[in-house]
């Protein structure tokens, strides 16, 4: 233990080490504090959480596993990338290397499917979560109006990344989906030319759906999820039901589950 | 209270000679200020340990699905060939099997965006935020109400689609069951009283749920050639 910490103490102490991390060990709670406001991507946590609040069952991580499933979604989507070309016959034969010829291929694009799937379940759970809690309350309100466009941003990303493999359940899962935009009155059929560059599902609309897979909507998703982060820090941190009784004056009995089970107990 | 504070209100650009002095703190819409006598904790290590738990146990699973599970590819996209059944992914085969009721313009356009439109209002109506007690007062009118409200909701469902449309109709009814047990059996336990302090908003909430997942796994695992239904270990999910 000794030794550990005099090495730990030795890689911590000298000019390098603190002209990139402005602090020494996180021993002390000011250290620790400055470690979270000191550090760029960890300042969008408090340096003090409320117990309650960081306890699994209450949010079961949903929404910070979501963004998890994204990170590994870009950095597994960037591989993939290097090994697709988004024409016809091209994208489906780069599926075909990426199965038989390219080292780790199929286990980058197992990963990004399933990390795909996660995350839309991932969204969809969180909404669900917050919404039994009651977390869109004011000021929260337009928060929730953001995580509904996330949702459908999630949605749009995993539908765009569905026809790029370019097989017959990519082609079909698409035709049957922008098939639908025909109903959409007076302008469904400009918005499905719109959408796929054409009548019908071809190489223009391969084209479309990666741009949009690849920059459009990842930048658009990266944006509203810094500002949905962003105020939910700003209004508070995660919504927690105030215990101070704002809620038991309104005379609900929904949702603070502490109270509830500290009048039953 | 309404004691009249006299303000002068001056702007001016240069703020090194006229600096703020006036802070207002609006009540409501700002985090609570109070201090509130709640176990707290450093967030560095104890939420960053546990995000780090949460984290790396998330991508060991999806790393362990990936090396035993591989991902769909099916032969080359054939324009002239088209799968029976045609299937998109999971998370529209609600909608798609609602497309077996209902004509493309009201399963395809108009419920999913009266879905989208309701999430979205969902913060701005009183009901919502105030999420009372449904059967705290009036309990015989709301029982009324409700059930009034149920029948007229099945007969839509049930007689105006081109087949009865039970995903949505056997939820409503479940639920509708469940929250009028409060109603009917008044102070029976824990579990009733558990249910009968949930709202009117919970229960709409829970049938929207309940019946979005019946429609996604009817559309994934058991429709098959024609849409006709089929079961999942017969011939397969998608």
């Amino acid at each position: 233990m000794a030794t550990s910490r005099s090495i730990l103490e030795a890689i911590t102490r000298n000019r390098v080490y603190r002209s990139i991390v402005r602090r020494g060990l996180a021993d002390t709670n000011r250290n620790r504090s400055l470690a979270i406001f000191g550090n760029f991507f960890l300042h969008i946590h408090p340096v003090k959480v409320n117990l309650r609040a960081i306890a699994f069952t209450r949010t079961f991580y949903l929404g910070g596993l979501s963004a998890a499933a994204f990170f590994i979604l870009v950095v597994t989507g960037i591989f993939l990338m290097f090994y697709y070309h988004p024409s016809v016959p091209r994208a489906f034969e780069d599926m075909k290397d990426l199965e038989f010829v390219v080292y780790m291929g199929l286990f980058l694009r197992n990963l990004h499917r399933w990390a795909a799937h996660a995350m839309v379940a991932l969204v969809l759970l969180h909404m669900v979560r917050v919404f039994f809690a009651g977390a869109y309350r004011p000021p929260r309100e337009f928060n929730w109006v953001i995580g509904v466009v996330l949702l459908l941003v999630t949605i749009l990303l995993s539908y765009t990344g569905y026809l790029l493999p370019w097989d017959q359940l990519a082609y079909w899962g698409v035709t049957v989906g922008t098939n639908m935009a025909d109903a959409v009155p007076f302008v469904g059929e400009q918005i499905k030319f719109l959408l796929l560059g054409g009548n019908s599902v071809n190489e223009n609309a391969l084209l479309r759906f990666y741009v949009l897979h690849c920059v459009v909507l990842p930048a658009l998703l990266v944006l509203l999820a810094s500002v949905h982060i962003w105020r939910v820090r700003k209004d508070g941190g995660i919504y927690l039901g105030s215990p101070g009784g704002e809620e038991k004056t309104s005379g609900s009995k929904e949702d603070d589950i502490s109270t509830e089970s500290k009048a039953a107990d | 209270m309404s004691q009249t504070l006299k303000f002068k209100l001056e702007t001016d650009e240069n703020a090194r000679q006229s600096p703020v002095r006036l802070v207002v703190v609006q009540g409501e819409q700002r985090p609570a200020v109070e201090v509130e006598d709640e176990p707290q904790v450093m967030t560095m290590p104890h939420l960053l340990v546990r995000e780090g738990i949460a984290l790396i146990t998330f991508s060991l699973l999806l790393v362990l699905l990936a090396i035993f599970v591989d991902a769909p590819l099916e032969e080359m996209a054939n324009p002239q060939k088209t799968p029976n059944p045609a299937k998109a992914p999971w998370y529209f085969l609600g909608l798609q099997e609602l497309l077996h009721y209902y004509p493309p313009l009201i399963s395809g356009v108009l419920l999913p965006g009266l879905v989208v439109l309701a999430l979205v209002v969902i913060p701005y109506f009183n009901i919502n935020l105030e999420r009372k007690a449904l059967w705290e007062e009036n309990r015989a009118r709301k029982l009324a109400y409700v059930w009034v409200s149920v029948a007229v909701l099945s007969a839509i469902f049930l007689f105006t689609g081109a087949h009865p449309v039970w995903p949505l109709v056997i939820p409503l009814w479940a639920v509708a069951m469940v929250m009028s047990l409060p109603a009917v059996f008044p102070q029976q336990g824990r579990f009733i009283l558990w249910l009968g302090n949930r709202s009117l908003a919970f229960w709409i909430f829970l049938w929207f749920l309940i019946a979005s997942v019946a429609l996604t796994v009817i559309g994934v695992a058991f429709r098959g050639p024609g849409w006709e239904y089929t079961l999942p270990w017969r011939d397969g999910i998608y």
